[in-house]
């Protein structure tokens, strides 16, 4: 059974999103997707500064097994990306919700529709 | 669902993710890929390729049918046991599948085909079969097991009885023998040393835990195309299918021409290619940008393109490397387009990963 923090919001696509104490977002992928995907070798991770509307691709995590591109849950612009993840792409694996984060985003606007906890834990359910 | 070996219930029991491969349900992994990988290089680990379909061949001319099937030369097999890794061709040499096949007695050949393909095998080789009076058995009732890596020989031999231990451990490469109920042969798919073991499918989940007992780790899939990929060994439906021919496919070491009287499916083919000029062949790469090299992916060179035919992260190596499709005419350096950007790679001599030692820098 995958863990899925309830502090945080989620998407469809298994990103996770926290809101910081400043107003700007962390973003990574959730312990369910990094199951999926296996041990994690590669992560192509944003440039600050870089603007992004919802469901853009803006990183790619690459496990053994395959690339995956990982979406924008919100608008906005790139803070920073988790640069640890260059050498230590395994931060994934083994903290997806801490040291594992991908990118750092100041958002444009209100913050969209995402999912609680419940209802990406409803959704796994129903992806079987 | 897929089809399932006997020893599915136990992957489950172990935490393994399940995927579809070829139509059966399957362990990809059951913990860290990356490290079952290395349990095999550095120690021990055991796969489950039951999936694999076994295939016993009897007859008085089997040999005869089988120097007719096959692009290798059975004649090459002459001491009971002996393996022989071949092609199956179509008449345009097209490869139909790659297998291996043991001499078990002169009426009595094995042969071992992949998971995906085997239907397909079986309509090609019973016609076949019928002319030289040769009768195909499908031997779904047996399990089969591959223990690979520096310790697995020694393992394997402490779990059989004392008079079959010493028969065990004194098989040569490619070497395989009856040590009853178990058939035991010194191959593998990973560029370590060990056995493929084929035993009674109900047999086989014990076995399984008394290997893990003696501390040979569970590993799936995911670490035996990583592992198949270091030692350079070919996947067919990546590397080769219907559509490639084995001289341009990096398989020309298995295709023997050396009797010209052995008229062998695809052979003419072959013969005419040859003569016409190879075009193509498959090269290893490793890459020196940040990526990962996969399949399909297209090869950029001064003498043509190419495409990736097999690509991954080598946990050896800490490196991607992949087997390419590439033209003949190809140097020392290539580009893959990843995702949109062309990234180096380098052609290197295969393999790159034998016995735990990476052979590549």
């Amino acid at each position: 059974m995958s863990n899925i923090p309830a502090d945080l919001k989620y998407t469809k696509s298994h990103e996770w999103v926290r809101t910081l104490a400043n107003g700007d977002v962390e973003v990574g992928i959730t312990d369910h997707a990094q199951g999926a995907l296996g041990d994690l070798v590669f992560v192509d991770v944003p440039e600050a500064g870089k603007s992004l509307k919802v469901g853009d691709a803006f990183a790619v995590v690459e496990s053994v097994k395959a690339a995956s591109d990982v979406y924008a849950p919100i608008a906005g612009a790139v803070v920073e990306g988790n640069a640890a993840l260059g050498d230590q792409p395994e931060l994934i694996n083994s903290e997806p919700y801490g040291a594992g984060w991908i990118a750092r985003l100041t958002p444009s606007g209100a913050l969209p529709g995402l999912l609680s906890a419940g209802e990406y834990q409803a959704h796994l359910e129903a992806e079987g | 669902m897929g089809r399932r070996t006997p020893l599915y219930d136990l992957h489950v029991e172990l935490g393994a993710r399940m995927v579809d491969f070829g139509g059966w349900d399957m362990p990809v992994n059951y913990g860290s890929q990356i490290e079952e990988h290395h349990a095999v290089r550095r120690e021990a680990g055991v796969f489950d390729v039951s999936h694999m379909c076994v295939i016993d061949a009897r007859g008085a001319r089997v040999r005869d049918f089988l120097s007719r099937l096959l692009a290798n030369d059975v004649a090459r097999l002459t001491t009971p046991g002996k393996a022989l890794y071949s092609c199956m061709l179509n008449e345009q040499g097209g490869v139909i599948d790659d297998l291996i096949t043991y001499f078990l007695d002169e009426s009595f050949f094995r042969i071992v085909v992949n998971a995906g393909t085997r239907d397909k095998d079986l309509a090609w080789m019973r016609p076949v079969a019928a002319q030289f009076g040769v009768e195909l058995t499908e031997r779904t009732d047996l399990a089969m097991l591959a223990v690979q890596g520096p310790r697995a020989r020694q393992t394997v031999a402490e779990l059989l009885p004392p008079e079959q231990r010493a028969a065990a451990l004194a098989l040569a490469v490619f070497q395989g023998r009856q040590l009853d109920p178990w058939f035991v042969a010194r191959t593998g798919y990973t560029g370590e040393d060990g056995f493929e073991i084929v035993l009674p499918a109900g047999d086989a989940p014990r076995l399984w835990r008394d290997l893990n007992a003696h501390g040979v780790k569970s590993a799936g899939l995911g670490a035996r195309d990583t592992l198949r990929l270091e030692a350079a060994m070919n996947l067919y439906g990546n590397d080769m299918d219907e559509s490639q021919n084995p001289l341009e496919s990096g398989l020309a070491w298995t295709v023997s021409f050396d009797d010209p009287a052995r008229d062998f499916i695809g052979r003419k083919a072959l013969e005419a290619l040859k003569a016409a000029g190879l075009k193509k062949k498959l090269v290893a790469l490793v890459l020196e940008d940040r990526g990962v090299l996969r399949g399909h992916q297209k090869v950029v060179t001064p003498a043509g393109e190419g495409e990736i035919t097999s690509g991954t992260f080598s946990p050896s190596m800490e490196k991607s490397i992949a087997l390419a499709r590439v033209p003949r005419d190809t140097g020392a350096t290539v580009q893959v387009d990843v995702r949109g950007k062309l990234l180096n790679a380098r052609v290197v001599k295969a393999p790159f990963v034998r016995q735990g030692q990476v052979l590549v820098r």
